[in-house]
């Protein structure tokens, strides 16, 4: 149980070698080896969306990986939104529309609307809110989330003519 | 009065508008500093063994095993810590007459452990997979005890009993009475009685619980982060326990990722993690996992009432009475606030001439109950506003108006109650116009034309329905909130408070407050909320009662600095006080931007230098701290209108609109007071829909993931529409109410009269809450259908 394995990854584009064990998941491993605390924990078993990071472009939950399932792939983490310490059109367009209060959910919900507007920034109101609802708030009653990634949506839609 | 509007009228520069919060910058990057991210080198962590069994002796307990685990450094009973305690229990309890049993909680369990989770020993390893491997290492011999999970059978004779110690399971009692009752109800020419249920469920702050302790020897001071609404309280509680001066611990809240009533309460964990950092000269953490959560952090709303409404020919109130039975859990983990303010809501809004409920407070085998958001007033209202509903049918008159005819009319206000609050003080409802706020929720909601759009609904098949609730709510809880507005050398402004932020954007309500007066730059203000070594006494987070206590204090203090700031800057400008206002980091001559001084250069003027007189002739430093003592409660109120369709079939209930207007006083950030009202709206969706706490009938907890007990995610979101009125309360400067908890208050209410209305023709009668589709199936009758 406790045999160390080597591990190198590769978060927001930066390299982190780190040795864990095989049960280490990979929220742990970014939170506690790699020092990245923005990716938060809240049940552990899937459900809350908390831990959400993008791997290889897909939103999954750190807590239901292991580290070492993510050898090899892009992680992207809360902390590499924001380029050059601008903030994504989606992180101002939650501030603009107070989409967090205690600001516990906030990096899974940024990670996941990050994902849906790659994806595709012009899905409908009704595919928007379905997707959203693989996370829990506890604070904001979820309208101002949405209305943070729709006005992220149209700010996206604009920059990059159809 | 004004819906919608980016501020309201009257506002000041940044008080009363829509200001950019100050805690978004670091929390959208992912740099909050939750206690789980704070990591000092050298870090242990724990891990609690915790009872199985709902009820049941210890026999012994065996950690060889767990000790001899590599990376194991402690594993810690009552036993090791005890000598170390000067009492082996949390004595947390409220003070009131009423309890009949005394049910301190023990520091850990050592003879007998009352409710799954309990915590029994705690493992200290080097990482926390090692303590929790540890943890599974520990035998503990437990003999199995009859448990008792229903708090109605707990008060039954020969009933298992809670503890095995106590006679019976009633752990307290108490009755909230007025007027002549029993006359009242002799001669009613109605009378209507009802039993109801309000079901447990928990706060589920996305965020669990977590402390982090340190001994420094350097210093030899004790630091606790925990993710606590009360540090000054958790000091407290741990210099008694572990006999501490106050200055040898200072209990810090960091970042909380959400509190709703639970993180108020100081909980074992923090004890012990505290000791245990003492005892083995490491910091050592603990963070709650959502397991642990669902079985050691606190709970609440179980109870069950029975009661009757008495009225005239027309439905107006003559008098309510009844009992009502309360689950307490297994602990007095705080005290008997819950179901007296369950009871205390129940008539508030309302002209109740006469009115006694009894209440009973049972143990039970399970978590503690303490104030989750709402803190039992979403089930006074519920028992309210079901009795409304009832008389309003049987009375043939509309639900709406039976509720017109008996609220507190605007024009008694201020209206002085016959009730009490828990403190003995008389309970005055201060400003407000329910009437008028009501009328805003109906009108909005198309409450009149609403029987139409439901024929033409159930025309096509669909079972539709509108209900509504009303509420009054006791925000503000006194005696004060601690805080102090200083100007550094360098200019900047700091503001500490005994006040603790859970997400409900405190630092920003204190930075606008100040700010407004000081230059009005929220960035050149810093404020330091939950740190017991910043503020010298607090009480902390409860009771939707920051904003009006701290901001008050906030407010009061930085008029105190600004004028000194103004008095000092007269001299060195030479120029009239009155001529000078103070603007960014500086103070100037009123249209003459060039002649100014600034905050900087006038605190160091003030800061002295020796031998000479300090300018102005007021003493040194620009610092005032204010404690502005408000006993009284402002009452808040507001009115929840829900419309739902239910599918008779499935019994699923989708709600198609909900409308809420409120009364809050003057809102010093309407979008924050939006959100607010927002995220309890959500939690009362869930309290009426989808949160329940279940137990078996050995008081086994049953749902116990996120995937048995649901909270509500976007898609259950109905939309959601939310009227503002505005009647400033004259018991604080600001004329603010709190609003942190009224969303949670009718919603339950409300969509339980809209499903009982939609279901009407299956002559369905709603008596309680959550509601699953299970639950709505079973309240149509096949045979009025047919």
């Amino acid at each position: 149980m406790t045999e160390a394995l080597d591990v190198t990854l590769t978060v927001n584009g930066e390299r982190h070698a780190v040795r864990v064990e095989a049960r280490r998941t990979l929220a742990d491993a970014l939170r506690e080896d790699c020092g990245l605390t923005g990716t938060h924990l809240g049940c552990e078993h899937g459900v809350c969306g908390a831990c959400t990071v993008l791997l290889d472009g897909e939103p999954v939950r750190a807590c239901l990986l292991f580290a070492v399932q993510a050898q090899g792939r892009a992680i992207r983490t809360v902390e590499g939104l924001a380029e050059g310490g601008e903030l994504s059109p989606l992180q101002r367009a939650f501030i603009e529309n107070h989409a967090l209060q205690c600001g516990y959910c906030t990096p899974g919900f940024l990670m996941l609307g990050t994902a849906l507007l790659e994806r595709d920034p012009t899905m409908s109101d009704e595919a928007l809110v379905d997707a959203l609802s693989s996370n829990i708030c506890r604070c904001t009653g979820y309208a101002n989330i949405a209305k943070a990634v729709r006005a992220a949506a149209a700010e996206m839609r604009e920059r990059v003519p159809a | 009065m004004n819906a919608q509007s980016p501020h309201q009228p009257g506002a000041g520069r940044l008080v009363g508008r829509d200001v950019p919060r100050v805690e978004d910058s670091a929390l959208i990057r992912g740099r909050g500093r939750y206690v789980d991210d704070i990591a000092p080198p050298g870090l242990l962590h724990a891990a609690f063994l915790r009872s199985p069994h709902a009820h049941a002796a210890i026999r012994g307990i065996e950690a060889v095993a767990a000790r001899a685990l590599p990376g194991v450094h402690a594993v810690l009973t009552l036993a090791e810590l005890g000598p170390h305690l000067t009492d082996t229990r949390l004595v947390v309890a409220l003070p009131s007459p009423a309890y009949r049993l005394e049910l301190h909680r023990p520091v850990l369990a050592d003879a007998e452990v009352t409710h799954v989770g309990e915590a029994v020993a705690v493992v200290i390893a080097d990482t926390r997979a090692i303590a929790e491997d540890a943890a599974a290492l520990v035998e503990v011999d437990y003999d199995p005890l009859p448990a008792v999970a229903d708090c109605v059978a707990a008060l039954e004779p020969g009933a298992p009993i809670a503890h095995s110690g106590a006679a019976s399971n009633l752990a307290a009692e108490l009755t909230l009475e007025y007027g002549a009752v029993d006359a009242a109800f002799a001669t009613a020419p109605h009378r209507f009685a009802e039993r109801l249920s309000i079901h447990r469920g928990g706060s589920h702050s996305i965020e669990c619980r977590g402390v982090l302790a340190r001994h420094d020897p350097l210093d030899d001071r004790l630091t606790v982060w925990s993710s606590t609404q009360t540090p000054h309280t958790a000091r407290r509680m741990l210099c008694d326990l572990l006999g501490l001066p106050e200055e040898g611990v200072r209990v810090v809240t960091p970042d909380v990722g959400g509190g709703f009533g639970p993180k108020l309460i100081f909980y074992p964990e923090e004890v012990v993690v505290a000791l245990a950092a003492r005892l083995l000269a490491r910091p050592v953490k603990w963070i709650e996992d959502r397991a642990e959560h669902f079985i050691a952090t606190t709970q609440e709303r179980d109870q069950l009432w029975d009661v009757e409404l008495a009225t005239d020919g027309e439905g107006r109130i003559l008098a309510v009475r009844g009992q009502m039975i309360h689950d307490h859990g297994a602990y007095t983990a705080r005290g008997v606030n819950v179901p007296q303010g369950a009871v205390s809501a129940m008539p508030l809004a309302y002209v109740v001439p006469a009115f006694r409920v009894a209440m009973k407070v049972a143990a039970t085998n399970k978590v503690p109950v303490t104030p989750v958001r709402g803190a039992g007033q979403p089930q006074g209202v519920f028992a309210m506003e079901r009795l409304l509903d009832r008389a309003a049918r049987e009375l043939n008159l509309d639900r709406a108006e039976i509720r017109r005819r008996n609220l507190v009319p605007g024009d008694r206000m201020p209206y002085a109650t016959p009730l009490k609050t828990r403190g003995g003080m008389q309970v005055v409802l201060d400003s407000g116009d329910y009437p008028r706020c009501m009328a805003m929720a109906l009108e909005a909601a198309g409450w009149d034309a609403f029987p139409e759009r439901q024929r033409a609904a159930l025309a096509q098949g669909r079972h539709t329905g509108i209900g509504v609730a009303n509420y009054v709510e006791g925000t503000g809880r006194g005696p004060f909130e601690h805080v102090s507005v200083r100007i550094e050398p360098s200019g900047r402004i700091v503001v500490a408070t005994g006040a603790a932020a859970m997400g409900q954007s405190t630092h920003t309500m204190l930075a606008q407050l100040v700010a407004e007066h000081l230059g009005g730059d929220m960035s050149r203000v810093h404020v330091i909320a939950g740190d017991t070594a910043a503020a010298p006494m607090g009480i902390g987070g409860s009771n939707s009662r920051q904003a009006v206590l701290a901001g008050s204090s906030a407010h009061a203090a930085a008029l105190r600095v600004k004028d000194k700031v103004l008095h000092v800057a007269a001299g060195l400008l030479e120029a009239d006080e009155g001529d000078l206002e103070i603007e960014g980091d500086a103070v100037r001559v009123k249209g003459v931007p060039e002649m100014k001084v600034t905050l900087a250069a006038i605190a160091r003027a003030v800061a002295g230098a020796p031998g000479f007189a300090i300018p102005g002739g007021r003493g040194p430093g620009l610092i005032a701290a204010e404690e502005v003592v408000i006993d009284a409660m402002a009452y808040a109120n507001g009115t929840a209108v829900a419309e739902v369709e239910v599918d008779a079939e499935t019994g699923e209930a989708r709600i198609l609109a909900l409308t809420f207007s409120h009364d809050c006083g003057n809102a010093l950030h309407p979008r924050i007071v939006d959100g607010q009202l927002m995220g309890g709206i959500a939690h009362g969706i869930g309290n009426a829909l989808f949160e329940h706490m279940r137990y078996d009938e050995e008081a086994q907890p049953t749902s116990t993931t996120l995937a048995d007990y649901l909270l509500v995610t976007a898609t259950e979101m109905p939309p959601v529409r939310i009227l503002h009125m505005q009647s400033p309360t004259p018991l604080n400067p600001l004329g603010i109410k709190g609003v942190g908890e009224a969303g949670v208050i009718p919603v339950p209410a409300a969509i339980a009269a809209a499903i009982e209305d939609a279901l009407s023709p299956f002559r369905a009668h709603v008596t309680r809450v959550p509601l699953s589709p299970v639950d709505i199936v079973a309240l149509i009758d096949p045979a009025a259908a047919a």
